[in-house]
């Protein structure tokens, strides 16, 4: 047995970090919901989901048991392979693009073995990620053609024109920092960030690349059908858009494919522009390596006193448990300097993740949504002019000072 | 058979499943979706050749775009099952015959061609994104420069073609 | 290593099939697809050569192919859209007029 582990270390690691990964994702996307619902709720003064669990906290379980029991029909006069292909293939293409994403600039050691956090490391890295933005487009205009029925079919067609527009506001918005870094690793672009560790985050990308971040961001969440830009899913026009006919595990496909690729573009936008895994602070600042203490230790103690106020006996034992985790976790961090230091480049790069999500929130809580003529006349006339703007700009800056 | 011939016959296999998927199917979008397969296996076979940037650009381009260009008419169109016609007799005795032995002559002379067919394609060995690019950008400028001419003769076309005339 | 013969072979195979979808399909969109599909027959055929004899200009030639790919999917599908608003019917069999 162990002779076998070790022959086939490579990849065992590989299936275990696949698998690991898809278990973070996918809980990550579960509990994606209950944010969203909560802060959302928040916004428009309304307590969002609260009973089941305490503060709502196991509503994500009780869906995903929703999602699996209920009855799954498949109407009438579909085309059954294409009908039953199109969520399996937005799922597929949306957990796919996670594995490009690096999690940390340092390999953990174990055992002798390096393993880096992150699956695949590739020269192509953004181009690979785009290649399979590319391909996302057909699980939508699939499902949207395959239902047999009018609005899907009308959700279908309105997001292929708006997913293939925006693709191209979205791939040139990309083309400065790929000028800076010179590469399309994603590590490599990470590092090109890094080049004056003493200036902290005044060395990112997106000050010299604003106009190019407007545009990514913008083009990204078009890209994922979020609000301002669902027209696909427009319920007070097309009821679901390309979904409407899908019901039970086929629509949680659809679902968990649109959060998780709401994580990914996250995740690229802090990879592009924000540095990445880079600490904000100049890289003399050490001690702000204790800020992940310094925020798990309150955050765990709060979470302790607000469970032992509240008012059911689920929540009086579970709240405090959590919280006792969390701070226990900040405790460690100071105990063990080597884990702490491990721990500074995930803990910038999910941390301004997580900013990114509140703000695709954020927007949805606050902004209407896009008339399709808006939509196209905004992509076609600003979006895409101002992103080969920036490339030419971004293109003589090199040629006059050089890339840093 | 070493990993790479084996992973070159799974996608040679795939290529050429969906391509004559294409021409079974009688729907066009499931002809449209073979042939996207035939486009991903021969991205795929690309990587395998270690021409990565046209890997890249094989399925932005072709996967991303013009196919789901073509997808998106399908849809606008509400294309339905293909008519049966009667196919002329002649192609069935004498076509299919001579199409099949052209392919057995091109493939035996490409079989048995010189030595440096047969030398084998190593993967990565040469021809990085940087490479083309400057071959691009130096050798190939006017060409290029030319290609977004013809883009643009493209762009106005179409709005012209697909606009309503206005009554 | 995979010999390139394998690859023209493939390429040819593939052209092939193109050009029998091209003879054998009566959907205007389909027999548009076949010609798609012997370009990249074609390509595999550039890509091959070029990497074994170490030239990178094949791959240059590629990315031209898939730019006049483009130009003529946006000008070609232009035309069906207006064959299909003008006959009602996408079969290239009911289009042997040269007038509308």
């Amino acid at each position: 047995m162990i002779s076998f582990l070790n022959a086939n270390a490579t990849i065992i690691i590989y299936l275990v970090k696949i698998a690991l990964l898809l278990f973070i994702v996918l809980t990550v996307n579960a509990y994606l919901t209950w944010f969203e619902r909560k802060v959302v709720a928040h916004m428009q003064s309304r307590w969002g989901p609260h009973r089941v669990g305490p503060h709502g906290l196991l509503q994500p379980l009780a869906d995903g048991a929703k999602f699996l029991l209920k009855e799954d029909p498949t109407p009438a006069g579909v085309d059954k392979f294409t009908y039953f292909l199109a969520p399996l293939m937005a799922l597929a293409l949306a957990l796919t693009s996670i594995a490009i994403i690096p999690f940390g600039p340092e390999p953990l050691h174990i055992r002798g073995r390096d393993i880096t956090l992150g699956i695949a490391d590739l020269n192509i890295g953004i181009l690979a990620l785009f290649a399979i933005t590319a391909l996302s487009v057909y699980g939508v205009a699939l499902a949207g053609w395959s239902s047999n029925s009018k609005y899907p079919l009308l959700g279908g067609l309105r997001s292929s024109a708006q997913m293939v527009s925006y693709e191209l506001a979205l791939t040139m918005s990309v083309v400065g920092v790929l000028l800076l870094a010179g590469s399309f690793n994603l590590r490599d672009i990470i590092n090109a960030q890094a080049h004056h560790p003493e200036r902290g985050i005044l060395g990112w990308n997106v000050w010299p690349q604003i106009l190019g971040f407007f545009c990514f961001f913008v083009a990204a969440v078009a890209e994922t059908n979020r609000v301002p830009f669902d027209l696909p899913e427009a319920e007070s026009e097309l009821v679901a858009g390309f979904h409407t006919e899908y019901a039970s595990f086929k629509f949680a496909m659809f679902f968990i494919a649109e959060y998780t690729s709401m994580i990914t573009v996250s995740c690229l936008c802090t990879i592009m522009f924000f540095g990445g895994w880079l600490s904000p602070f100049p890289a003399s600042w050490t001690f702000t390596h204790y800020l992940p203490s310094v925020i798990l230790l309150p955050f765990g103690l709060w979470v302790i006193w607000d469970g032992i106020r509240y008012e059911t006996i689920f929540g009086k034992i579970i709240l405090p448990g959590v919280g006792a985790a969390i701070t226990a976790m900040g405790a460690v961090l100071i105990a063990f300097p080597a884990v702490n230091e491990f721990i500074q480049g995930p803990f910038w790069l999910l941390g301004k993740i997580f900013v990114f999500l509140f703000v695709y929130v954020w927007m949805r809580g606050t902004l209407p949504r896009f008339r399709y003529d808006q939509l196209m006349s905004f992509g076609w006339k600003l979006l895409l002019p101002v992103s080969i703007a920036n490339v030419v700009i971004t293109a003589f800056a090199i040629l006059m000072w050089g890339a840093r | 058979m070493t990993p790479q011939l084996a992973i070159f016959f799974v996608l040679a296999a795939l290529a050429v499943l969906g391509a004559l998927n294409l021409i079974i199917q009688r729907h066009p979008i499931h002809s449209a979706l073979s042939l996207i397969v035939v486009m991903i296996a021969l991205a795929g076979l690309y990587l395998l050749m270690g021409s990565e940037f046209v890997a890249a650009v094989q399925i932005i381009v072709y996967g991303g775009a013009i196919m789901v260009l073509f997808v998106f008419v399908i849809m606008l169109l509400n294309a339905g099952v293909e008519e049966r016609t009667n196919v002329s007799k002649l192609a069935g005795v004498a076509g299919i015959p001579l199409a099949v032995a052209l392919l057995g002559f091109l493939a035996a002379a490409i079989a048995r061609s010189n030595e440096s067919a047969q030398a084998g394609v190593e993967s990565g060995t040469l021809a990085n994104t940087k490479e083309i690019s400057t071959m691009l950008f130096k050798d190939f400028v006017y060409p290029f420069e030319l290609t977004s001419f013809l883009i643009l003769v493209a762009i106005v076309g179409a709005i012209v073609l697909a606009q309503r005339e206005k009554s | 290593m995979v010999p390139t013969s394998y690859y023209l072979i493939l390429s040819a195979v593939l052209f092939g099939l193109g050009v029998v979808a091209f003879v054998f399909k009566r959907n205007v969109i389909t027999i548009f697809m076949s010609i798609e599909l012997m370009l990249n027959a074609v390509n595999l055929a550039f890509v091959a050569f070029s990497q074994a004899r170490h030239q990178s200009d094949g791959q240059v030639f590629v990315l031209f192919v898939i730019v006049v790919a483009a130009a003529e999917a946006a000008v070609g599908l232009g035309i069906i859209i207006l064959m299909s608003r003008n006959r009602q019917s996408l079969n290239v069999e009911r289009v042997d007029f040269l007038k509308l």
